[in-house]
């Protein structure tokens, strides 16, 4: 099976004198998805977009739009739009100017124009203001009118540069499903840059963890979750505890780990060839602890507490290692652990991931 | 009772007494301006008389003409060399010789005047130029670009590349983003710069003096000569009339630097 | 940008400068050791004789004779910018220090007010204190209504020559002043008072301080226009009391001797040029300490 791609990203190196921002990043987006650049400040993903957009050219590799190479193609030719991290609103412009400008650029007809420009208004509920200017709008606002600009000439691909990080919590939460249902009404790719795990797996069909210039991992949100390619992708994505052991033994897609635990365990295994020195990671929500303890059974202390609402966060030490695992509070009231007890937790092996180095 | 720690005493009267000293001169000018005795500093009633002579004195009409002919064109000139060479330095970081390009554009303001008005004064007399009018729209071109250079700068500097990057993004060709985009944002500065372009070349007096030849005598240069012959009335009226020109200029200015700020 | 924007943007301004300005200071610097003509003007040569002036006279018989006028001349342009360069220091200060205590709006307007009278033509300016200190003028009336003895001659002396630049120049020195001092955080001040330092230490090793990046700003922008400063000693020093700036300006003139002219000429070109370049070097290693 081969979806089409939207952009092709082949072999791309991009070098700022000494430092290198892109490192041989090699990947697909497709047609019609909700694909996210995830990743730390300086991880690359901003560089890789605006090579995108075609405000940067690769220093090596190449890239391809719907199959055509773009790499060297200047911004006002490529047919991608971008919704920038403050908008980038032209100030002197009312809104429906804002949106006109890049139709008129395509040298669109009046009459076309116009009737474009309501209807882009009419998408993102903004038709009373269309005689506004920029600064006379709240932010949420302002968002909206970048979305409707950008999307006005229907690029072929849709860019987004952190468009949520100006708006407060409320508003972001709103703003993502606003973004996620426009992208299914209009089937456009939309290419989104954050930094916020939560948001990339909240709306993004594939992500792309990227970190030091490197595409670390490319899946479902699920995917990058529960089967973190590596141990930057497990580290970045949620919270999990890193246990460093020796591989005894790999049988096909299987891994035994021994660690500092004493339990040897075995489950799935990424990017192992053979036995070695690796790490183990199991997430904190996947311990339980007494009655819900299954799996590989331990004895620990507990040793500090932290109470969150939701959740309650423990630390408890197994012999030499400590363990981090929090617990739902599904019941008011319901009894925490105290401090300097001894309880029994454990986790289902196939839980567990093991790590190459 | 607790004294406010960051005053000092004698502050407001010391800044009270700078403010009247500052503006003792200009008034002093346009008071006896409306002196009708001939004596300037012998007041014996009210008179608008100076102006009307003022008005009707050719000469001095004709100094006017000159300095406007010199410090429009000169501006015009300014301005546009001083916008070409502030977006080159602005957008273009990466460039070779950026520092020692935008030391040259500012070079009229750090060296001391007399020392290039003296210097196009031999040049010219060097390569054989006599036509007065051409010699001060040079000279005055070169004195007025950094002053329309510095507003033009802080303009591009203080506007976000991402609205360039935006019209480009929505396929604005370089040319059309920088007409449809750059140069609506920037004109504020612009303006400023044009302006104060204009003020220095129709106050200049160093440059104009030295080069006054070829029946192009400026404003300020004419006045030195009257003010030679003594101190009248007349003077006085002149004077008050390029007081409120320059006032109503520098307004102008201002006003546009303060729109341009809250703007960004 | 494209290459060749980047290249033909520059051209104008270059070939401005270079041709209104570089290359005719070069030239001037030819000049200057170059023979003075027969009628005016000069012939060029390869001769130090106008720096040689600077120092010495000729006597009758050729010899050599130190002689301090223009000497004088110079050192009187370096005393005198000095002096206006401290008394605005003084002046702007407190009245930079007073504008930044005010509320936002009489901030706007004070600062307005500052820099108006630099918007008024030069000649005007210089012609208003004229008038002022002038025989008979405004400021001898005034001092005779309280009593003084009849007196003239505030006018053709130092201190008449001196307040025109001043009044000239002020605005250029309150404007970076205040700009440093308006960002002093009124925390700090707080803070030298709460650790037991009265008015007087939070001045001296807080505001001064921290005043001090716009003091030598200031001091550099009032210093070298004054060095160059023409107008006033022509009018307000009625000729009496030459300085470089005068000194150059008459050997193009009347006197015409292009040589020497351009020789005086040079030497107050260095004199600025060594004030740029020890304030450039202090920039640099002020930058380097804040690395």
């Amino acid at each position: 099976m081969s979806r089409p791609s939207a952009i092709e990203v082949v072999n791309v190196s991009k070098r700022f004198g000494d430092y290198t921002a892109l490192d041989h990043v090699d990947f697909k987006i497709f047609q019609n998805e909700f694909f996210t650049l995830l990743g730390p400040s300086g991880c690359g993903k901003t560089t890789l977009l605006r090579m995108i957009a075609g405000f940067e050219t690769p220093s090596a590799g190449t890239l391809l739009l719907n199959g055509k190479e773009i790499a060297q193609m200047p911004a006002h030719k490529r047919r991608v739009n971008t919704v920038f991290q403050n908008y980038a609103l032209f100030p002197h412009m009312t809104l429906s100017q804002n949106i006109a400008f890049g139709l008129k650029n395509l040298g669109w007809d009046k009459t076309r124009i116009t009737e474009r420009v309501g209807r882009m208004l009419e998408m993102v509920h903004m038709e009373q203001f269309a005689a506004r200017k920029p600064d006379q709008l709240s932010g949420g606002q302002r968002q909206r009118i970048a979305l409707a600009r950008a999307l006005a000439a229907e690029p072929e691909v849709l860019l987004l540069d952190e468009p949520l990080s100006a708006l407060d919590l409320k508003l972001r939460q709103a703003m993502r499903d606003e973004l996620r249902t426009l992208q299914r009404e209009t089937g456009i790719t939309f290419v989104f840059v954050t930094h916020d795990q939560e948001e990339a797996l909240d709306m993004s069909d594939r992500i792309a963890v990227m970190g030091n210039g490197r595409v670390q991992q490319i899946g479902s949100p699920k995917e990058i979750y529960e089967d973190p390619g590596n141990r930057f992708v497990a580290d970045f994505i949620g919270d999990t505890n890193f246990l460093d052991g020796e591989v005894i033994a790999v049988e096909g897609a299987q891994a035994t780990i021994r660690t500092a635990l004493g339990t040897d365990i075995t489950t799935s295994h990424q990017g192992l060839s053979g036995p070695g020195p690796a790490t183990m990671s199991i997430r904190p929500e996947k311990i339980g602890v007494n009655e819900q303890a299954e799996g590989a059974l331990f004895d620990a202390t507990v040793r500090s507490r932290n109470y969150m609402g939701g959740f309650t966060h423990y630390t408890v030490q197994v012999g030499e290692v400590t363990l981090r695992l929090s617990r739902r509070n599904a019941q008011s009231h319901q009894d925490s652990l105290e401090i300097g007890s001894t309880v029994r937790i454990g986790f289902r092996e196939p839980n567990a991931r093991v790590l190459g180095q | 009772m607790s004294q406010n720690i960051r005053t000092y005493p004698g502050l407001r009267p010391l800044s009270i007494l700078f403010f009247l000293w500052l503006y003792l001169p200009i008034g002093v000018v346009v008071f006896y301006s409306f002196n009708d005795n001939r004596l300037v500093s012998v007041w014996t009633g009210f008179s608008t008389k100076w102006y009307a002579a003022a008005l009707e004195n050719e000469a001095l009409m004709g100094a006017l003409e000159i300095s406007l002919t010199v410090a429009l064109i000169s501006t015009l000139c300014a301005t546009l060399i001083a916008l070409l060479a502030a977006i080159v330095l602005t957008r273009a970081t990466d460039m070779k010789f950026r520092r020692v390009s935008e030391t040259v554009v500012n070079l009229p303001l750090l060296l001391p005047e007399i020392v290039l008005a003296v210097a196009v004064l031999i040049l010219f007399s060097q390569i054989g130029l006599t036509n007065g009018l051409l010699k001060l729209v040079l000279a005055h071109t070169a004195f007025c670009t950094p002053f329309a250079f510095l507003p033009i700068r802080a303009r591009l500097q203080g506007m976000s590349l991402d609205f360039e990057e935006a019209a480009r993004d929505l396929y604005a060709a370089p040319f059309t983003a920088f007409r449809l985009v750059t140069l609506p944002m920037i004109l504020p500065g612009v303006f400023a710069g044009a302006m104060t372009a204009f003020v220095m070349s129709m106050d200049d007096f160093i440059t104009s003096n030295l080069l006054n030849s070829g029946g192009a005598t400026t404003l300020p240069v004419y006045i030195f000569s009257l003010i030679r012959q003594g101190t009248t009335p007349e003077l006085n009226a002149i004077s008050t009339l390029l007081i409120a020109a320059s006032l109503l200029l520098a307004t102008l200015v201002l006003i546009l630097n303060a729109r341009a700020m809250r703007r960004s | 940008m494209s290459r060749t924007f980047r290249f033909w943007g520059l051209v104008p301004a270059w070939a401005l400068m270079l041709l209104t300005l570089i290359v005719p200071i070069l030239i001037v610097a030819g000049v200057s050791v170059a023979e003075r003509g027969a009628y005016g003007g000069f012939d060029w040569g390869f001769d130090i004789t106008s720096y040689r002036q600077i120092l010495f006279t000729e006597g009758w018989t050729d010899e050599l004779e130190f002689d301090p006028k223009y000497l004088a001349i110079i050192a009187r342009t370096l005393i005198f910018a000095g002096a206006a360069t401290a008394i605005c220091v003084l002046l702007a200060l407190p009245v930079a220090y007073y504008i930044a205590q005010q509320s936002a709006r009489l901030k706007i307007v004070l600062l307005y007010l500052v820099t108006l009278p630099f918007w008024v033509s030069m000649i005007v300016r210089v012609y208003a204190w004229l008038i002022i200190l002038g025989n008979d003028g405004l400021l001898e009336r005034v001092y005779r209504l309280f009593g003084g003895a009849d007196i003239s001659g505030f006018l053709f002396t130092p201190g008449a020559m001196i307040t025109g630049m001043v009044y000239s120049y002020i605005p250029l020195m309150i404007l970076p002043v205040y700009a440093s001092v308006e960002k002093i955080d009124p925390a700090l001040i707080e803070a030298s008072h709460d650790l037991y330092g009265g008015r007087w230490t939070a001045l001296r090793r807080v505001i001064l301080p921290l005043a001090a990046p716009g003091l030598t700003a200031g001091s550099i922008l009032v210093f070298v226009p004054s060095l160059g400063t023409v107008l006033e000693p022509m009018l307000l020093g009625g000729g009496k009391q030459l300085m470089m700036g005068t000194l150059i300006q008459t050997q193009f003139g009347g006197a015409r001797n292009w040589p020497f002219g351009a020789a005086i000429a040079m030497v107050l070109l260095t004199l600025v040029v060594i004030v740029l370049l020890l304030n450039a070097r202090r920039a640099t290693r002020q930058a380097e300490v804040a690395l």
